[in-house]
């Protein structure tokens, strides 16, 4: 099952994620990545791939465990 | 039989297009070109990481060798497309190939505007890596840095020489230039911020003329004044890379003209998208050409996803978005708030690391765009109102709860301060070209 991963460091809280996939990205108070789950289905790894890569800095990734 | 999408323009764009044609389950050939012969790299921290020598230029990175094979993405990095054929469907290069297409899609983004003074050396544009590299090259020299354009590009770049501890001045003939974006009453504070870290600014002011050579520069300014200069920066905006297109027979007019779906007019198979593309947006009912990077990405998704499921056409109506990091402001801008007749502020944009968001509306109570400084939190809640057509009200009300529930923390600065840096002036910036 894809895995959701993220570099909480790296992470600017740009938001292109929460905007693109609300129900499993959104951004605490100080403006950091919050994950709501830790895995998703192969169905909607397409659309959750395509927020990924909107990171402008590249903090997101999704791998196979 | 398997199709060919071939992608002019190896930039964010075009990469995360052809990334998307895989992710929409694309399964033809997948060709990008790239005029540079670098591996693809992204442009946003060429006007602060790299230009600051916080970061090699390999971590600007797009797109790994590996990860193109295993996304089955074909690159022809290193040559220019010269033509693009629409009756014969083939991309030209200027290595004499030719390459046929199914569906072509133009990413060809925007070039610096080329300064109009042309002094000995010692001007530089900030676009490309080697731009970025050249200007570092200069800046590591001592001396007065002068800017040239206030705009968001310009700040940036006023605001990364400042951190390596240069005299800076910034110049434009407007008197508020983020005004542009943001309305002049809110410019003024993108003003103060300059003054706040140590950046002379002379708004309202144009240059006459450059001249000299690196390290020993005059800039003649139209108030008769002059300025010293070891190194200038002109940020004067971008013009679309569509000149390669002029016999094509594709509709040009400053970008590729383009249909809801991203498609050329007259030209379906043929797409445009990033900062080359003009499109009609249904929402705002009119043709717009947007030099954003998400803008570029989002756009890139969405005509992957046409080519892909050309049963299943989706329109591109996006709320515009784009950030800057300037000084200790990350800034935030979603939706037109020019269009806005009014304007209220929420937090506050003064003092060190303020936070705030501003709401613009116009006559008819709609929320059409909303900055905010420091603030990501409501960035996220006033993108959606935005998208949602929300009332100003409705909005007003949600970002004051929001204001009064998380009590405003200092944030972490957008990049580490590096150890030449002066600890009141860290590198800047953003998406703008």
């Amino acid at each position: 099952m894809p895995v959701l991963k993220a570099d909480f460091a790296a992470c600017q809280g740009y938001a292109n994620c929460v905007d693109a996939a609300p129900t499993v990205y959104d951004i605490d108070d100080d403006g950091i990545v919050v994950l709501l789950r830790e895995t998703i289905t192969d169905e909607e790894r397409p659309r959750i791939e395509e927020a990924a890569r909107s990171c402008p800095v590249s903090a997101l990734t999704i791998e196979d465990e | 039989m398997s199709r060919t999408v071939v992608v002019i323009g190896s930039s964010i764009g075009g990469v995360r297009t052809a990334q998307a044609l895989r992710s929409e389950g694309f399964d033809g050939r997948v060709v990008l070109v790239g005029e540079e012969s670098a591996m693809p790299y992204d442009k946003p921290p060429l006007s602060k990481q790299v230009l600051a020598g916080q970061w090699t230029p390999d971590r600007t990175e797009l797109l790994s060798a590996e990860a193109a094979q295993r996304e089955r993405i074909e690159l022809r990095l290193g040559v220019a497309a010269t033509r693009l054929d629409i009756a014969a469907k083939q991309v030209h290069l200027a290595d004499g190939t030719r390459i046929d297409y199914d569906n072509a899609v133009i990413a060809t983004g925007a070039s610096a505007r080329p300064s109009p003074w042309r002094p000995g050396s010692g001007v530089h544009v900030v676009r490309s890596l080697d731009d970025s590299l050249a200007l570092r090259a200069d800046l590591l020299r001592d001396g007065p840095v002068v800017v040239v354009g206030g705009g968001f590009i310009g700040a940036e770049a006023a605001a990364t020489a400042r951190g390596l501890g240069h005299e800076v001045t910034v110049v434009d003939p407007m008197p508020t230039p983020i005004g542009r974006v943001v309305g002049p009453e809110i410019g003024q504070y993108f003003t103060e911020l300059h003054h706040r870290h140590g950046v002379t600014t002379r708004f309202g002011t144009g240059v006459e003329g450059i001249e000299g050579t690196a390290g020993d520069l005059r800039v003649r300014l139209t108030d008769g004044t002059e300025l010293a200069a070891a190194t200038v920066v002109v940020g004067i905006g971008a013009v679309p890379n569509d000149e390669w297109l002029a016999d094509s027979g594709l509709p040009i007019e400053n970008g590729v003209m383009c249909d809801e779906f991203c498609r050329a007019l007259d030209a379906h198979d043929v797409f445009a998208i990033g900062d080359v593309a003009r499109w009609y947006h249904p929402g705002h009912r009119e043709y717009v050409r947007v030099e954003h990077w998400t803008n570029a990405v989002e756009q890139g998704v969405c005509a992957a996803h046409n080519i892909a499921r050309p049963d299943d056409l989706r329109s591109y109506r996006p709320v515009e978005y784009v950030w800057s990091d300037q000084y200790d402001w990350k800034v935030q801008i979603v939706g037109r708030p020019t269009r806005g007749t009014r304007h209220e502020v929420v937090g506050g944009l003064t003092g060190v690391k303020p936070r705030a968001a501003v709401l613009y509306t116009d006559e008819d109570g709609h929320l059409l765009g909303v900055v905010t400084v420091n603030w990501p939190k409501a960035l996220v809640q006033c993108r959606r109102l935005v998208t949602d057509h929300a009332s100003f009200d409705e909005a007003l009300e949600r970002v004051t709860t929001l204001d009064a529930s998380s009590p405003p923390r200092p944030p972490r600065p957008a990049v580490p301060a590096a150890p030449e840096a002066l600890p009141a002036a860290p590198a800047a910036g953003g998406d703008h070209g």
